[in-house]
């Protein structure tokens, strides 16, 4: 990596003929507690396909991890209670015995945890971890593996990657463990990587650095993504598809930019409005939502999100309160779904939401990037 | 260098708050911490320097930002000001006393008027302790209200951060990250300080929490025009809070700025680098991924920080006076310091070193002789006349034409130069 990487999301190209490689259909997670049933994840459905990234947006507690901990088979079978079906290259993941999990996890789906540093074992050295990941599945000598997982920290821009090898995790800086877990995960070329809140725990210029191999390595070995965060500016950059998930349940899910510049859900509405803006005016107020998220142990009735929503008025009647609105069509074309009773998000959001986040009904002026002229010598 | 008297256009509309006098400042402040050998003797082998001579001031019921990377040194100088941690060397001046130099026992009346809210509202609060407890101690310690009357006072100050005075005798684990962050505040607003030492407030909450809590403590210092120290590495965060802000990068403050500057025209590369990595969800529209300056590699280890300025080793513009002297935190503009030899904005650095002048030195870094550094670099604050980018960049031109073929740097016309975000 060096110099200025002026990088584009890979075209969304129809697929249409393509099979997803990971199909969710409508999964339900439940962990029984002393306190009662805790619904983690209800009646969730997604797909992704190779070579796309899908990004998942919610609160901690909204199911987004526990979700995709599932498709790795990671949950206790004992007590976890899933239901549903996911499918990972046509192969059922619920259900499954443990020997077919095994042959699955890594090789054909792998995951990076959000931190670096619980995540890779303090007392191993980084390449021998790798080359444990990588000898698992493939009958290969130890000098060949290790030859493989010193070319695998070279590519995630690991420096000197011959002689940092050998090093402990500690010896590393966060941005690098967060780069040799991605190399940990790669090494078996996964043809579906999820990762986690990867960069949550890491500086913004790094962050930068982490995203940008991330989209790096699936140009070249055109495999799925799934990223799980709460920062709707890395969705906004990263993802191709986005899913809000609220309490368990896909609240709004759409093409990445339909969704972010028209959104249909008063809560994707809240999650934009509540974030300061870099170029906004500081003087207005941020809209926060009020309120917190709910528990899972008893989600409200009806809209799970009514006791937050500013804008339950607009629906007649007690239908919020009450029934449980269905993950459908708007306005907006087929493929951009809400869970939401108002009849005209539309309308709500441009005459109601954009005036308060101080943007005119016009709305996504779009700031210009930083005007970044050719640079030489970036690197040095 | 040219010292311009600045016209009265240059002037900032509003003056009100920031040319207040300020309630804190700060002056070439250090902090060491030795790092000990192993073995018996445990002897310091060396420091790790994480605050290496920083000096700003706040303004009073202002608010100043404080934003860098993790290991910048930002958290330890909010724990400076608070005593937190002994001061290695430096000045902290606050009503008129310098509190590094004070003992613990002189700086205990002083602990009332400098408060902190910390990062973590779950390990910064006992958890075998009530919220009256909790909120109620410092107004025992400071003897500031009769025994009787602290429950009162609780309870009010409860209500004014939004939770419900009759929860006073639950737990913190009783609450949710937010409102367990609004007991922090709380605790923090009994005494009734000058100065709020806000360490990343809201960057352990969730985002839809992130904004009531951020709408808290504007409410809180309109209300009782308490002045801020905020820290935090979430840039727009800090530039929605504070009319002023300062950069940090290993150990120093390497830009300090009034907010529309500070984020609209950086003259520091680094600066530059960290607004251009943060992510956009405007960008939705475009699609894709934003132009970025990528910096390549690690921040440098703080034990043993690069020669003369700090960022170099990471910096585009870096050249040879760049290794041997570093760059002095130079005011270019009314609310506008930079600690760049080549300042100016991205695509428009400055052709020549800025700093010469003031540095008593050559272009390639070398001391001239009979000359001394300007005494006066590291004072805090900013003064009415300032070095004058655009002067300077004339003047260099002209010497540059005259000794043409001598320069190392070709000369740049800065006609519509200012093409940056």
């Amino acid at each position: 990596m060096s110099g200025f990487l002026t990088t584009e999301a890979p075209q969304p190209t129809s697929r249409a003929h393509e099979a997803p490689f990971l199909v969710v259909d409508s999964l339900s997670v439940r962990f029984p507690t002393h306190d009662g049933l805790v619904k983690a994840v209800s009646d969730l459905s997604y797909a992704v396909h190779r070579g796309e990234t899908l990004g998942i947006v919610g609160e901690s507690g909204s199911g987004k991890s526990v979700s995709s901990m599932a498709v790795l088979g990671l949950h206790d079978a004992k007590t976890t209670r899933l239901e549903g079906s996911i499918k990972v290259g046509g192969q059922e993941v619920i259900g499954a015995d443990e020997d077919t999990l095994r042959r699955l996890r890594g090789r054909e789906v792998a995951m990076v945890f959000q931190d670096p540093l619980t995540a890779l074992h303090p007392f191993y050295s980084i390449g021998r971890q790798i080359i444990e990941a990588y000898r698992i599945h493939h009958d290969v000598s130890k000098s060949e593996a290790r030859k493989r997982a010193i070319e695998m920290l070279d590519r995630v821009g690991i420096p000197q990657a011959r002689s940092r090898v050998d090093d402990f995790p500690h010896q590393f800086s966060g941005g690098m463990r967060q780069r040799a877990m991605i190399a940990m995960s790669l090494v078996n070329d996964p043809k579906l990587l999820i990762a986690d809140e990867p960069t949550t725990a890491l500086d913004v210029t790094v962050q930068a650095q982490i995203l940008d191999l991330l989209q790096d390595l699936q140009r070249e070995f055109n495999s799925a993504i799934i990223i799980i965060t709460h920062d709707l500016g890395v969705i906004a950059e990263m993802a191709d598809e986005v899913l809000v998930m609220y309490a368990g349940r896909a609240v709004e899910k759409g093409r990445t930019k339909e969704l972010l510049t028209h959104p249909e859900m008063p809560y994707t509405w809240g999650l934009l409005s509540s974030v300061p803006d870099v170029a906004a005016d500081t003087s207005e107020k941020l809209i926060p939502i009020p309120g917190n998220p709910p528990s899972l142990l008893n989600p409200p009735s009806g809209c799970p999100f009514h006791p937050r929503c500013q804008h339950k008025d607009k629906v007649p009647g007690d239908l919020c309160y009450t029934t449980l609105p269905a993950l459908e069509p708007g306005r907006r074309g087929p493929n951009h779904l809400k869970r939401c009773h108002i009849s005209n998000p539309d309308a709500v959001y441009e005459v109601d939401v954009l005036p308060e986040m101080g943007e005119d009904s016009a709305g996504h002026a779009i700031r210009e990037g930083m005007a970044v002229p050719d640079m030489d010598g970036t690197t040095r | 260098m040219t010292q311009t008297e600045p016209s009265a256009s240059q002037q900032p509309a509003s003056t009100a708050v920031r040319d207040s006098a300020p309630i804190i400042e700060v002056v070439n402040l250090k902090k060491w911490f030795p790092v000990k050998s192993s073995g018996v003797l445990r002897r310091t082998v060396s420091h790790v320097q994480a605050v290496d001579g920083v000096s700003f001031t706040v303004p009073k019921g202002g608010s100043l930002g404080l934003v860098g990377e993790s290991g910048c040194g930002k958290s330890t100088t909010g724990r400076l000001l608070t005593r937190l941690y002994d001061v290695t060397e430096g000045q902290i001046n606050f009503e008129g006393k310098d509190l590094a130099k004070l003992s613990n026992k002189e700086m205990l009346p002083l602990r009332s008027e400098i408060q902190m809210i910390f990062q973590d509202p779950y390990s910064s609060l006992n958890p075998r302790h009530t919220v009256g407890t909790i909120v109620g101690t410092p107004l025992q310690v400071h003897n500031v209200v009769p025994k009787n009357k602290v429950l009162d006072r609780v309870r009010e100050l409860l209500e004014v951060v939004g939770l419900n005075p009759e929860h006073y005798n639950r737990y913190p684990n009783e609450f949710s990250g937010g409102q367990r962050q609004r007991i922090g505040i709380a605790r923090a607003l009994a005494l009734q300080p000058k100065l709020l030492v806000a360490d990343e407030p809201v960057s352990a909450l969730d985002v839809s929490i992130q904004a009531q809590v951020v709408n808290l403590l504007k409410d809180v210092q309109r209300e009782f025009g308490i002045a801020f120290l905020f820290i935090a590495h979430d840039l727009a965060v800090v530039r929605h809070f504070c009319p002023e802000v300062a950069v940090m990068y290993l150990g120093k403050i390497v830009e300090i700025a009034d907010r529309d500057t500070l984020y609209n025209h950086p003259h520091m590369p680094y600066t530059q680098a960290l607004l251009s990595a943060v992510p956009d969800v405007k960008q939705a529209a475009v699609g894709g991924r934003r132009q970025r300056i990528m910096l390549e590699g690690d921040v440098p280890s703080p034990i043993n920080p690069p020669s003369g300025c700090r960022f170099r080793t990471r910096c585009w513009r870096a050249q040879e006076i760049c290794a041997n002297q570093e760059p002095p935190l130079l005011q270019i503009g009314p609310r506008h310091k930079v600690a760049c030899h080549f300042a100016g904005e991205i695509d428009d650095p400055s052709p020549v070193p800025v700093t010469l002048d003031v540095l008593g030195c050559d272009e390639r870094g070398n001391r001239l002789p009979g000359r001394e550094p300007h005494p006066e670099l590291s004072a805090p604050g900013f003064l009415p006349t300032y070095n004058d980018l655009e002067t300077h960049r004339r003047r260099s031109a002209a010497i540059d034409v005259s000794m043409a073929g001598t320069s190392t740097t070709a000369v740049r016309h800065t006609e519509g130069g200012k093409s940056g975000k």
